[in-house]
């Protein structure tokens, strides 16, 4: 019995679907492309350090709603002693004003969807 | 033994990245050499062996089977437990690829009091069998969106399906549960029953403690150790495209996962991994059952010479006819 055609079939098969990242992205062009930050901010420094909010600020986000919406608390001491008022469309959104520059390139860039914009306006900066 | 053994490589592998990344600081090595290195032992590793199955000859049908074969009209033919046809063969190819029906067929015979032999269904292996490869597979796909760049569709849509519950931020993906239960319980089972302990391996083992540290690591890096996922995207997409850049800063909890993750690659096409493709070469699975109906010539038999009895009657024919023998052909 001779499978030479199916067993080259399944082979080819198995490579293509092996290596899809591969030739996707040959063919959408767009491999090297990686988004430019433009962090747009108002004041010098974030209510934490930028390592602290790169790595963990949607972790902050949840737990200011979960205490602002449930606990009713709404004064945040950051590490340093700061107190600030928890809240995305005064404290966050005051500064990074811009939502298609500040939030959406890296967020889009590695496919997260975030569910702030289910209930938050989308600010103004976004507007073109 | 086989089991302290693999799990002592799997922590040496990890302390390994340790020493390598943490310490030395080998980021291109661990980021880019080691992983394009084992992508290429496991592809061209799966075809040699893919290739060295395919050229060993199967002459004859092997039918393995539990229903009734394809005879008369009148007696109805079981075509999924004994295809006759390449539908068949293809429906009950995909029952056992897709669900793994074999594995659901299990059963186990014990002896109960009295000398009486009772037999029942174990499904316990078939279901945490299932739900690993499944879970797998999608936790691969989920992971494109790492590697591709525009995302397709269907990416954000197992997504957002794995972490329907939105539970936590990062959304907690059941997948991920899914798959630590599953392999835990491949793992115990091992371990726990006394037959299959004594049956087991290094080879068993290395895989499950492999897999589960690269899950472990996966799950960790997303919900406690932070990561900076826009490098490690960068580092993954640069890596598709033949464009590799070295990235600092990633974070070690990455190269761990992408250094047992790059072991896996590599272990593959010498383990007993390879049941991936070995199970699409199957001669009890892949073969219709038409042993009666078609004619099956063993393709390295000797051309032996023969003589049919048209031949001989041609042959004889005027002597058979005159001591009145009957012919077939006047």
């Amino acid at each position: 019995m001779n499978n030479r055609g199916m067993i080259i079939a399944g082979i080819i098969i198995f490579l293509c679907m092996i290596t899809f990242p591969i030739w996707y992205n040959v063919v959408g062009g767009k491999a090297a492309y990686t988004p430019e930050f433009k962090i747009v901010s108002k004041e010098k420094q974030c209510v934490e350090s930028t390592k602290y909010m790169r790595a963990k600020h949607m972790q902050l986000l949840n737990d200011w709603r979960n205490s602002v919406v449930r606990d009713g608390k709404r004064t945040y001491t950051a590490l340093d002693g700061k107190k600030y008022d928890m809240s995305l469309s005064n404290t966050c959104l005051n500064c990074h004003s811009n939502k298609a520059d500040f939030c959406d390139k890296c967020h889009n860039y590695v496919e997260v969807t975030p569910t702030c914009w289910n209930c938050h306006v989308v600010p103004e900066g976004n507007k073109l | 033994m086989g089991l302290w053994f693999s799990l002592f490589t799997v922590v040496i592998l990890v302390l390994f990245v340790f020493m390598g990344v943490g310490v030395v600081g080998l980021n291109s090595l661990f980021g880019i050499v080691i992983p394009y290195a084992a992508l290429l032992v496991f592809l061209v590793g799966v075809v040699y062996r893919v290739g060295k199955w395919a050229r060993a000859p199967v002459p004859f049908r092997i039918p393995t089977t539990c229903g009734q074969q394809k005879s008369h009209p009148w007696i109805k033919a079981n075509n999924l437990e004994s295809p006759y046809n390449t539908l068949g063969v293809i429906v009950r190819m995909a029952l056992e690829v897709l669900l793994f029906r074999s594995l659901f067929r299990n059963t186990r015979a014990e002896l109960r009091d009295g000398p009486r032999v009772v037999y029942g269904g174990t499904k316990w292996l078939w279901l945490a069998g299932l739900a690993f490869h499944w879970s797998f597979l999608l936790i691969l796909i989920r992971h494109l969106r790492f590697f591709t760049e525009p995302i397709p569709f269907f990416v954000n849509l197992f997504e957002s399906m794995d972490g329907l519950f939105e539970i936590g931020v990062p959304t907690l993906y059941m997948t991920d549960i899914i798959i630590l239960l599953a392999v835990t319980y491949l793992f115990l089972r091992r371990v726990v029953i006394p037959q299959i302990r004594y049956i087991s391996l290094a080879a068993d083992y290395f895989p499950l403690f492999l897999i589960l540290g690269v899950v472990l690591s996966g799950v960790l890096m997303r919900h406690f150790y932070k990561v900076d996922i826009f490098k490690v995207k960068e580092l993954a997409t640069g890596l598709f495209s033949f464009h590799p850049v070295v990235t600092e800063g990633i974070g070690l909890a990455f190269y761990i996962h992408l250094f047992l993750v790059c072991t896996l690659l590599a272990y593959f096409p010498f383990s007993k991994l390879m049941h991936m493709g070995g199970v699409f070469l199957s001669p009890t699975r892949n073969l219709a059952n038409n042993n009666r109906m078609r004619r099956h010539v063993n393709p390295w038999n000797y051309p032996v010479k023969v003589h049919t009895y048209e031949e001989y009657e041609d042959e004889f024919r005027e002597k058979m006819k005159a001591v009145g023998l009957p012919v077939e052909k006047e």
